[in-house]
C-alpha cells in the first residue's frame, strides 16, 4: 500500500480521524492484556481552572498544554477566523515578554512549542526537559491574563494568515471543495464556517476584535491544563498554585450555546470545477452525534461502524471499490467525534482510471446500503474493536498523544473517567448498536456530497526559462 | 533516511482534513526538518546494546519494557538511485508493494492477517536508501515478525496488486503535479543534479511509472534486499536473547550480498539558476538553494547549527523573523541542510501571493549574504546551542523515535557513542567556526531558485526571459 497518496492520506485522515478517537478514548486498557501507564490525576484550581497531570516517567521531558474552552464556533457572525487570528497573537508579548519572544525563550531552553485553533477549542503547547517545566507554567500564565498587543504587530499578522488561508485552502482545490461542502451541510450551526475563517471577514478583522475576544474566552475557568511526561500531580499542583491559580477567574464565562442545526429536508450536492484538481474525487460528509453529544453507546458505535465501512485497506469500501471493482484508485473514511455539538461520518475516494464519477458514488451507496440492509457481522466487530484497542495502546508511545487526548476531551464537555472508561465502552458494542446506527445516520437526507471534478488546462504551463551561469 | 529528511509535500485530499480542523501556527515541517537531518548528542543516559544474532545479523538495542510494543527500523542502502535506466520510480513502487500479499497470503488476506495482529509495517524509499518500520505489540510479536519475513523474503508481487498501486501512484503524481510545493521541489532538483541519478523524482513520472512491471520490482528487491548493508535498530520490549532469534528469523534468508549498481558522486549544485513554471493559483511558492556539506564533512555540525540561525530554527530563525515577523509576507518560511550520500544541499522554500514573491525573495537573498558576510551574532550562537542540545532529549522520548534515530546515527556512521557526544560537538563550534563556515557554505549570488506561480513582480533577478 502507497500510504501517502491523496486516496490513502484519507488513510491518514482515518489515521487522524483516529486521533480524535484516541481523543476521546482512554489511556488504560483497563480490562485487556496490557496495562499501560498509570491513569491521570485530575483537579482543580481555587479559579476554576482544571488540570490533568499523565505521568510518563520513560524520558526526563514533559508536554505542556493549556486548552481554552473556545474554537472558531463561538465567533460572532461576520468575525470568521478571530478565535484562529487570537491564536497567532497570542506570541506577541505581556508586559513581562517582549513582543515576539515567547517562542524564542522556549527554544533558548531547549524546547518546542505552537499552537492551534478547531472548531470548539484552542491549544498552546510546549514540549521541554522537566526543569523547564516551572518556565513554560509561569510565560502560560503570564500570557492567559496580560496580553500585549501593538496596531502595527497585528496588521503584519493579520496579512501571515491571509497567506495561510492561500497556502492551506486557496492553493488546493481539494480544501476549498471541502471548505464549500462543509458550509453545505450546516444550515445554521456555526461548523459551516471554516476554522481559518472567510477571507473577507479575515481581512477586516483587528485589534479590539482580537482583544475582546480575549478577555471574553481566556481565563482560568474556561482552561485546562493538562501536563504529560515526567511529572506526578503533586508536583504540578504546586507548580500551578505558584502560577496559574493567582490568574483571576471571569465571572461571565458561560456554557457554550450555537445556534442548533434543524433537521435536513433534502441531502445537498455540489460540483467543483478547477484545472487543478488532478484526479477526479468525491466526499461525502453526514451529520452524527459526537462523543459530547451522543447518547450513550452511539458514538463508540459510530466508531466501529466507520472502521468497518471504511477506514483502512481492510474497509469494506476499500476491499470492494478499490481491489475487486477497480473504480477508485483509493477510497476511505472516518468518524468524527470529537465535536462539541455534533459530529460528522465521512467518505473521501479519488476515481479510478476512467470510471465516471456517477459510478463511482453509485457503488459507494452499494456498500453502505449493503450494511444498512444486512449489516456488519460479529467477527468485522470483533477485529475492528481489537484494532483500535490497538491503537490505543501504540498512542500511549507519545505523551504528546496522551496530552491531546485528555486535553481534547476535557475541552468539550467530558471528563477524565469518560476518557478512561473507553475501552470498557467500546467492549459493549455489539453488532446490532453498529447496525442501528448505521441505518440511522447513513441518511442522505442529512448529507452533503461534492465532486471535485478537472477541467482543461489552459493556464499552467512550464515556462522554458531556465537560465544559466550569471544573469 | 533522506526521504525521511526530504519533505513530504501531500496533495489533493490530504490537506483538507487538516485545513479543516487543525490550524497550527506555524507550518511544523521546519522542525521536522531540523529533527530528522540533526547532528546529535546526548540527553538521556540509555543504554544500546549491540546485538548479534548467530547468523551474523547485527542489531542496535535499546531495551524499554515499559509499554508492551516493539519497535524496529531497519535499512538496506540503495533507495531510488538503484532504479533501473528509464524505469525511475521502483524504488518507490515496491515500497507500495511490500505488504501486498506475501508466501501464501493474497493481498486481502495479507492485510486482513497484518490487522488481526496489529502490525504495523510500512516502507519508504528515499534517494539513497530503502527503510522499514515495524512496530508491534509484545504478545503478538511472533506471528508480527513473520509477516514481516515473508515480505522481505517472499513478496509475490501479483499483477492485480501491481495494477492496483501502480494506479495509486499515478493518482498521486496527477495530484503532485498540481501542487505548487512538490513541483516546485521536482524543478530544483533537475536544476541541481542535472544528469545525476539525484535530478530524478523517486516516486518517478507518468511515463516511467507506466512502464514498471512485476520483473522489475522482483528484481529491485532481489538485489538489494541483503544482509551486506543491512542496518536493523529495536527499541522496546524485547530482550537481547529474543532478538537474536528473531533477526535470523526475519533476515536470514536474504542473500549474503546484495547487486548494487556503482552510483557516482553527484556534482555540487551551483547557481545561479532559475526557473519559473507558470500556474494560475493565487500564491506563488519558490524553492531556493544550493550544494551543502557532506556529513563527514569537518564542517558539517557547523553548517548545521549556521542553519538553525539562518532558516531552520522556526520562531527563532532570520528567515522567519525577517519575512513573516517583521513583513508578513509568508506563513511559512524555512531553510534545511542535508546531506545525500553523494552530494549534500542546503535548500528552503516560501510561499507568497503572487505579487510579493519576488519581494519575499529578495528579503531572503538579503539574509543569507549577510550572513555570509558577518556570520551570527555571539548571542544568536549561544541560543542556537542551547537550543540543540536542549532540545536533543526531545527526540528519544518514544519507542519509534528511539528507533529512528539509532538508525540514522548507524546510516552515518557516527559510531555507537555518538549520542553521548553529539552535545560536546555542538558546544565545541566556536562563533569564529559559524562564521568561516557562512563565508564557506553560503552563496546568495549562486541560488538554485525554482518559482511556481504566476508572479506579477518580479524579483531583482528577473525569472523571466
Amino acid at each position: 500500500m502507497i500510504d501517502y497518496l491523496p486516496g490513502l492520506l484519507v488513510l491518514r485522515m482515518a489515521a487522524l480521524a483516529a486521533c480524535v478517537v484516541f481523543a476521546s478514548g482512554a489511556l488504560n486498557v483497563a480490562a485487556a492484556e496490557v496495562a499501560v501507564g498509570p491513569k491521570a490525576k485530575n483537579f482543580k484550581l481555587a479559579n476554576g481552572m482544571d488540570v490533568v497531570v499523565i505521568p510518563d516517567r520513560r524520558a526526563p521531558v514533559v508536554t505542556h498544554m493549556v486548552w481554552y474552552r473556545v474554537g472558531s464556533a463561538d465567533e460572532a457572525p461576520g468575525s470568521s477566523g478571530i478565535a484562529h487570528f487570537l491564536e497567532h497573537l497570542m506570541f506577541k508579548g505581556t508586559e513581562k515578554i517582549p513582543p515576539g519572544e515567547f517562542s524564542k525563550i522556549i527554544a533558548a531552553n531547549g524546547g518546542q512549542d505552537n499552537a492551534f485553533t478547531s472548531q470548539d477549542a484552542t491549544a498552546y503547547f510546549q514540549r521541554v526537559s522537566k526543569e523547564n517545566l516551572p518556565l513554560v507554567m509561569e510565560i502560560e500564565a503570564d500570557r492567559m491574563a496580560n496580553l500585549r498587543l501593538d496596531e502595527k504587530s497585528v496588521l503584519t499578522e493579520r496579512d501571515v494568515i491571509l497567506e495561510e488561508r492561500r497556502s492551506r485552502v486557496d492553493n488546493d482545490p481539494s480544501s476549498i471543495l471541502n471548505e464549500q461542502l462543509m458550509a453545505a451541510l450546516y444550515q445554521s450551526h456555526p461548523y459551516g464556517i471554516p476554522v481559518i475563517g472567510w477571507r473577507h471577514e479575515i481581512a477586516e478583522l483587528d485589534r479590539s476584535d482580537a482583544l475582546s475576544f480575549y478577555s471574553k474566552y481566556y481565563a482560568p475557568n474556561n482552561a485546562i491544563l493538562v501536563v504529560a511526561g515526567d511529572v506526578d500531580a503533586d508536583e504540578v499542583k504546586a507548580l500551578a498554585e505558584k502560577t496559574y491559580a493567582k490568574v483571576k477567574k471571569n465571572g461571565k464565562i458561560t456554557t457554550r450555546a450555537r445556534p442548533k442545526e434543524p433537521p435536513h429536508q433534502a441531502g445537498v450536492r455540489l460540483t467543483l470545477e478547477d484545472p487543478r484538481a488532478g484526479k477526479a474525487t468525491l466526499q461525502r460528509l453526514y451529520i452524527a452525534p459526537s462523543y459530547a453529544s451522543a447518547k450513550e453507546g452511539e458514538a463508540e458505535a459510530l466508531d466501529m461502524l466507520m472502521k468497518i465501512a471504511a477506514s483502512g485497506t481492510t474497509s469494506r469500501l476499500y476491499k470492494k471499490l478499490v481491489v475487486e471493482q477497480k473504480k477508485a484508485a483509493s477510497a476511505g473514511g472516518w468518524f468524527s467525534g470529537t465535536g462539541l455539538d455534533s459530529g460528522r461520518l465521512g467518505f473521501a475516494i479519488v476515481v479510478g482510471g476512467k470510471t465516471p464519477i456517477e459510478d463511482v458514488e453509485r457503488a459507494m451507496d452499494d456498500v453502505i446500503e449493503e450494511i444498512k440492509d444486512k449489516g456488519v457481522t460479529q467477527k468485522e466487530l470483533d477485529r475492528a474493536r481489537e484494532a483500535y484497542i490497538a491503537d490505543l495502546v501504540y498512542s500511549s508511545d507519545s505523551q504528546t498523544r496522551l496530552a491531546q487526548r485528555y486535553g481534547w476531551a476535557m475541552a468539550t464537555g467530558r471528563s477524565v473517567e469518560a476518557v478512561e472508561a473507553w475501552p470498557e465502552r467500546l467492549k459493549k458494542v455489539t453488532v446490532e448498536d453498529v447496525n442501528k446506527v448505521a441505518r440511522t445516520y447513513f441518511d442522505l437526507k442529512q448529507s452533503a456530497t461534492g465532486y471535485l471534478l478537472p477541467t482543461e488546462k489552459k493556464a499552467t504551463k512550464s515556462a522554458d526559462d531556465t537560465r544559466n551561469g550569471k544573469s | 533516511m533522506s526521504a525521511l529528511v526530504t519533505p513530504r509535500h501531500h496533495a489533493g485530499i490530504g490537506r483538507v482534513r487538516r485545513a479543516l480542523s487543525y490550524w497550527v501556527r506555524n507550518s511544523t515541517l521546519a522542525l521536522a526538518i531540523v529533527a530528522l537531518t540533526a547532528a546529535l548528542s546526548p540527553a538521556n543516559a540509555m543504554k544500546i546494546q549491540v546485538v548479534t544474532s548467530p547468523g551474523g545479523i547485527t542489531a542496535w538495542l535499546v531495551e524499554a519494557h515499559e509499554v508492551p510494543l516493539i519497535a524496529m527500523r531497519f535499512a538496506f542502502e540503495g533507495g531510488s538511485v538503484q532504479d533501473p535506466k528509464d524505469k525511475n520510480g521502483v524504488a518507490y513502487f515496491v515500497s507500495g508493494m511490500l505488504d501486498e500479499g506475501a508466501g501464501e497470503l493474497n493481498s486481502v488476506a495479507f492485510q486482513e492477517r497484518l490487522e488481526e495482529t496489529a502490525t504495523r509495517m510500512n516502507f519508504d524509499a528515499t534517494r539513497d536508501v530503502f527503510i522499514g518500520n515495524f512496530q508491534t505489540l509484545t504478545k503478538n510479536a511472533g506471528e508480527s515478525f513473520e509477516l514481516l519475513r515473508l515480505a522481505l523474503n517472499e513478496p509475490r508481487f501479483d499483477q492485480d496488486a501491481v495494477d492496483r498501486i501502480r494506479q495509486q501512484i499515478l493518482a498521486g503524481l496527477e495530484f503532485d503535479s498540481n501542487d505548487p510545493e512538490n513541483v516546485a521541489a521536482r524543478e530544483w532538483y533537475k536544476l541541481a543534479f542535472a544528469d545525476h541519478p539525484y535530478a530524478l523524482p523517486v516516486k518517478g513520472t507518468k511515463e516511467t511509472v507506466g512502464a514498471i512491471g512485476a520483473d522489475n520490482l522482483k528484481s529491485y528487491a532481489k538485489r538489494v534486499f541483503a544482509r551486506d548493508t543491512l542496518k536493523v535498530a529495536v527499541v522496546g520490549d524485547i530482550d537481547a536473547e529474543t532478538l537474536a532469534k528473531v533477526l535470523d528469523e526475519v533476515f536470514g534468508g536474504l542473500p549474503e550480498s546484495g547487486d548494487l549498481t556503482s552510483v557516482p558522486e553527484a556534482k555540487p549544485p551551483v547557481g545561479p539558476q532559475e526557473k519559473l513554471v507558470e500556474m494560475n493559483i493565487p500564491q506563488s511558492v519558490a524553492q531556493f538553494g544550493h550544494s551543502a556539506f557532506k556529513r563527514d564533512d569537518d564542517d558539517f555540525i557547523a553548517s548545521y547549527m549556521l542553519n538553525y540561525i539562518l532558516g531552520g530554527g522556526g520562531f527563532s530563525s532570520r528567515l522567519m523573523e525577517e519575512v513573516r515577523e517583521k513583513r508578513g509576507l509568508a506563513y511559512s518560511v524555512y531553510s534545511y541542510v542535508h546531506p545525500y550520500e553523494r552530494a549534500a544541499i542546503y535548500a528552503g522554500n516560501v510561499a507568497t501571493k503572487s505579487d510579493a514573491i519576488g519581494t519575499s525573495l529578495d528579503v531572503i537573498r538579503g539574509e543569507i549574504g549577510r550572513m555570509a558576510e558577518s556570520g551570527p551574532s555571539k548571542e544568536e550562537l549561544q541560543k542556537a546551542k542551547q537550543y540543540l542540545t536542549g532540545s536533543y532529549a526531545l527526540r528519544f522520548d518514544t519507542n519509534s523515535k528511539i528507533a529512528s534515530q539509532l538508525i540514522w546515527i548507524q546510516l552515518q556512521n557516527l559510531g555507537l557513542d555518538y549520542i553521548d557526544k553529539r552535545n560536546d560537538l555542538i558546544n565545541a563550534v566556536s562563533l569564529d567556526d559559524v562564521k568561516r563556515v557562512a563565508k564557506r557554505l553560503l552563496k546568495a549570488d549562486g541560488l538554485i531558485i525554482t518559482i511556481v506561480g504566476k508572479p506579477e513582480s518580479s524579483p531583482k533577478k528577473p525569472v523571466r526571459g
